[in-house]
């Protein structure tokens, strides 16, 4: 697929997503996605987390400053919850995590939370769809530029900076 | 060492206050053995001496330099290396030198804007005709230099190699007399340590806690706070869950959250997350609307949760859009709502 020609910031880049799954239900139903053959595009690096209440904003944050243009984040739907709170721990941190993110300038379509029963594959595959429209809409984050601007002359090694 | 036999100790501020210069005189009489102990080669604030004394020295001279104070522009940086080179300790002291502290909230803005306010827009600035600070000035006299200003503050580590870190906004006397005495006995921690606690806050509050259900947030002219009850849990906010122990819950003890200005406590990679997870997960709160209703009342989270590091965060800075060589930082002004159909 080539994303440049929907938007030319993409250059021959594809949109990468890093998905955060609980192993309970969105994880299941990302493999009935696959062994269903339900089409999606190939932007999603999936990580298993035992439940979305184990997600430390910590990953968000790190996946978006390695080089990920969005995060996506899906487990059970409420109510259903494997260790019964976690998805809604889940979904208060996202709601402050995405406040916080936007006062970074990161959008927040990027950071995207979402439900998948164990039996959803279709709405598994819909939600990775969907977000990469966002994604792409929105262009690469690369928040390697922004941080390689340190208007310095960094140090590149610890030798060099303490004997010039 | 000097001739004298005593340990050569520099002591610099960067981009800072000035308060953790005088953390350094609230160790009070102790000061006297610090100036009996050392031979102080290079301290600004209090003593006559000029760059090129310090140029002078050999590589490795000095044998402790406290540096305190962020890095924004040229001089911080020159400074910071040269310090480094001629000291075989160098000491963050503070919590701008560790992490940013405030001068890093600048991070949120890009140079341009912070000088069109400082320069121009600031209420209280009288400048009609709109003068910035330049590089180079050529007067009859000759010509003038000011250091360049960049568009993001660092934290000392970011520029150079760092051997010990003392935390606080500013430090506490009795930790910088621990972080002395240590350093005159050789019985230093390995480097790269911190010199403090690695519990948090709430293990030195006084306060009692309870099981936190939190329904709003109140801001500090809003409420006169219980003085005997976890101020998070009457919804005031307090960093101390997350932030490195080791001033004795000042803050909490006089009616007021903790700021932050320890960092965050030992092995966190970013102590603003940190808070995201341990605050949003006491909201009481099951829909999206009632999570945006109680978040609605916490104004300028990452400016509560980076007060102290956002230049030593992950993130670092606001995003700087790079197209055309001038980068520009762009927030988006609105607030993020969760999607209604995570209720389901």
């Amino acid at each position: 697929m080539n994303y440049s020609e929907i938007n030319p910031a993409w250059g021959d880049r594809s949109p990468v997503i890093v998905g955060f799954l609980c192993n309970w239900c969105s994880y299941r139903a990302a493999d009935l996605a696959g062994t269903s053959r339900f089409g999606y595009p190939a932007t999603l690096r999936d990580i298993r987390i035992m439940c979305t209440g184990r997600l430390d904003p910590t990953f968000v944050i790190k996946a978006l400053r390695e080089g990920a243009d969005g995060v996506l984040v899906m487990g059970c739907h409420p109510g259903q919850c494997h260790y019964e709170e976690g998805n809604y721990k889940a979904m208060r941190r996202m709601g402050l995590l995405r406040r916080t993110l936007a006062q970074f300038g990161v959008h927040p379509d990027r950071v995207r939370l979402g439900w998948a029963s164990a039996a959803q594959g279709v709405q598994f595959a819909e939600m990775v769809i969907d977000m990469t429209d966002d994604i792409v809409r929105l262009g690469p984050l690369q928040w390697n530029d922004t941080i390689e601007d340190l208007g310095v002359g960094a140090f590149a090694t610890h030798e060099e900076a303490v004997h010039g | 060492m000097a001739e004298n036999g005593k340990p050569k100790l520099a002591l610099y501020w960067g981009s800072s206050c000035g308060g953790c210069e005088i953390a350094v005189l609230a160790i009070h009489e102790k000061i006297l053995d610090v100036a009996a102990a050392f031979d102080i080669v290079f301290w600004p604030c209090v003593m006559d001496f000029k760059y090129s004394d310090v140029e002078a020295y050999e590589d490795g001279e000095i044998d402790v330099c406290l540096y305190n104070g962020a890095i924004r522009n040229d001089e911080n940086l020159h400074i910071a290396q040269l310090l480094r080179r001629k000291s075989k300790v160098m000491v963050a002291f503070g919590s701008c030198a560790m992490e940013g502290c405030m001068p890093g909230l600048a991070n949120f803005k890009d140079r341009e804007q912070m000088l069109q306010f400082i320069y121009k827009d600031s209420p209280s600035t009288d400048n009609p005709e709109g003068v910035l600070p330049q590089l180079h000035v050529e007067m009859p006299e000759g010509d003038l230099e000011l250091p360049e200003f960049w568009n993001t503050v660092h934290a000392l580590d970011q520029v150079v190699p760092v051997e010990y870190y003392l935390p606080g906004c500013p430090p506490e006397a009795h930790w910088i007399e621990i972080a002395v005495g240590a350093i005159l006995s050789g019985e230093l921690p390995p480097p790269g340590s911190v010199i403090g606690m690695s519990v948090t806050v709430c293990d030195e509050c006084p306060r009692t806690r309870s099981e936190k259900k939190i329904t709003r947030f109140y801001r500090p002219q809003e409420i006169i706070p219980d003085p005997d009850i976890c101020l998070l849990d009457q919804g005031l906010f307090c960093a101390g869950i997350a932030t490195r122990a080791g001033c004795g819950a000042l803050c909490p003890s006089v009616n007021m959250g903790c700021r932050g200005c320890y960092g965050p406590n030992e092995g966190v990679v970013d102590g603003g997350a940190k808070l995201i997870g341990a605050l949003a997960s006491v909201l009481d709160a099951k829909t999206p609307e009632e999570i945006d209703a109680i978040l609605d009342t916490l104004p300028d989270p990452a400016g509560y949760f980076y007060r102290f590091s956002l230049a030593h965060s992950l993130l670092t800075r606001t995003r700087l859009e790079m197209e055309g060589k001038a980068p520009v930082a762009s927030p988006y002004a609105e607030v993020p709502r969760l999607d209604p159909s995570l209720k389901n």
